[in-house]
């Protein structure tokens, strides 16, 4: 079973993700912010993560760039999953790293669409 | 709604469109011509019905028409169909038309756009294509489709299905708010409403025809029809790509499976070539 962390500081959106992901047969788990998110990948290296940008303590951005510095970091593959729907973003998001990017909101469809671009489903 | 009305309705739908309705729809005819017959100062859609019989005009007409279609549409729809481009059609009409480097594609249920753009980025993301001549043909029943086709504008919601990131941020602009594909891929489409059940030889001579997803409206003999005047626009090793879910059991033999390619066909050899063997000067894209 893939194993997906879902990176959000709204509870309200992770369990919407979390339950898309479970549907897709995901092991989930769950971080606040981009702290959280690196520990839980030092203890377990998933194989997706979905991202949010704006977060406190480390965003989006600061997380991805430390996660594609760490050993093994390079393996999961990341969506953004954020409302800075701007191609600023997109690209700053893409040269640091991520796979794909949802701009929010978003629904299964396009959560399954991004996952089966990157070849997680 | 009455049997009767909804027995004009089909009727009706199936002489202008060749689209069948199920007998079970007419929740479906309810709901999308109610707006169409209160647009036009009619209480409901049995006014519409006594309009269309008393000989309403052709724009009404058409407007019932074009909101009985469905445009739901996506880039890069169905994934397979694109892979048969891609992996199979595309290498081998770069070794085949090498000598007159040019391509003809009719993309003959466009839509909103999807598909003859997804076909655009497709080639233009290929470096072997530079200096061909890509001509792609768009057409539609639905006047209103076509419109947003030509404008090819989308929504964030229209790009994030199917469309990977990379492509977005290479073939479309933001627009406040919204996504628009750029010149130079537009301009390798050209939009023309047309009705399959007319004539549309004077279209020319196809490499490649995509008919997707659209044959499933018509009945068997309307199916068989379409599909033997789309042989007669399609070059003799041309290619006929259906919808990945779509086959030509039961449609005859005018088009042949290539073995292990679903959804890809190829004429049959058997069948005369084509007649219409000269490309209009109005068909091609500057």
């Amino acid at each position: 079973m893939k194993r997906c962390l879902i990176i959000d500081d709204s509870s309200v959106i992770r369990k919407v993700a979390r339950r898309i992901l479970e549907g897709f047969a995901f092991k989930v788990t769950e971080a606040a912010d981009g702290r959280q998110a690196l520990d839980e990948c030092v203890k377990e290296m998933p194989d997706a993560i979905l991202l949010d940008w704006n977060m406190p303590v480390m965003d989006g951005y600061e997380f991805l760039r430390a996660l594609r510095a760490m050993p093994g970091g390079d393996k999961p593959k990341v969506v953004f999953c954020t409302t800075e729907n701007d191609l600023a973003h997109i690209a700053r998001a893409m040269h640091a790293g991520a796979d794909e990017y949802i701009m929010k909101p978003f629904d299964k469809e396009i959560v399954e669409a991004k996952f089966q671009e990157v070849g997680l489903i | 709604m009455n049997a009767a009305d909804y027995g004009f309705l089909c009727r009706f739908l199936k002489e202008r469109s060749g689209f069948v309705l199920a007998q079970e729809k007419e929740y479906l005819v309810q709901s999308r011509l109610l707006p169409v017959a209160r647009r036009n100062g009619l209480s409901d859609v049995a006014n519409l019905v006594q309009a269309l019989q008393t000989g309403a005009s052709a724009a009404l007409k058409t407007e019932v028409i074009e909101a009985m279609m469905n445009n739901e549409s996506l880039f890069f729809r169905d994934k397979i169909p694109f892979d048969r481009l891609r992996d199979t059609v595309l290498p081998d009409l770069l070794k085949r038309r090498e000598p007159v480097r040019q391509i003809r594609i009719w993309s003959a249920a466009a839509s909103t756009g999807q598909e003859p753009y997804s076909v655009a980025m497709m080639i233009a993301d290929r470096p072997e294509f530079a200096g061909w001549r890509i001509d792609i043909v768009a057409t539609d029943i639905s006047n209103d489709a076509l419109e947003q086709a030509r404008g090819g504008i989308y929504s964030q919601f229209e790009v994030q299905r199917g469309l990977p990131i990379q492509l977005l941020m290479h073939h479309f602009d933001q627009i406040k708010g919204e996504w628009r594909i750029k010149d130079r891929l537009r301009n390798m489409v050209q939009f023309r409403q047309l009705n399959l059940l007319s004539n549309f030889s004077a279209l020319g001579q196809f490499d490649i025809v995509f008919c997707r997803n659209v044959l499933i409206y018509f009945d068997q003999p309307t199916k068989i029809d379409v599909l033997a005047r789309i042989r007669r626009v399609t070059a003799e090793d041309g290619y006929l790509i259906l919808g990945a879910a779509e086959t030509m059991v039961g449609l005859g033999d005018t088009f042949v499976p290539v073995p292990d390619r679903r959804a890809l066909y190829r004429p049959h050899p058997r069948d005369p070539a084509p007649v219409v063997r000269l490309v209009p000067d109005d068909a091609r894209v500057a």
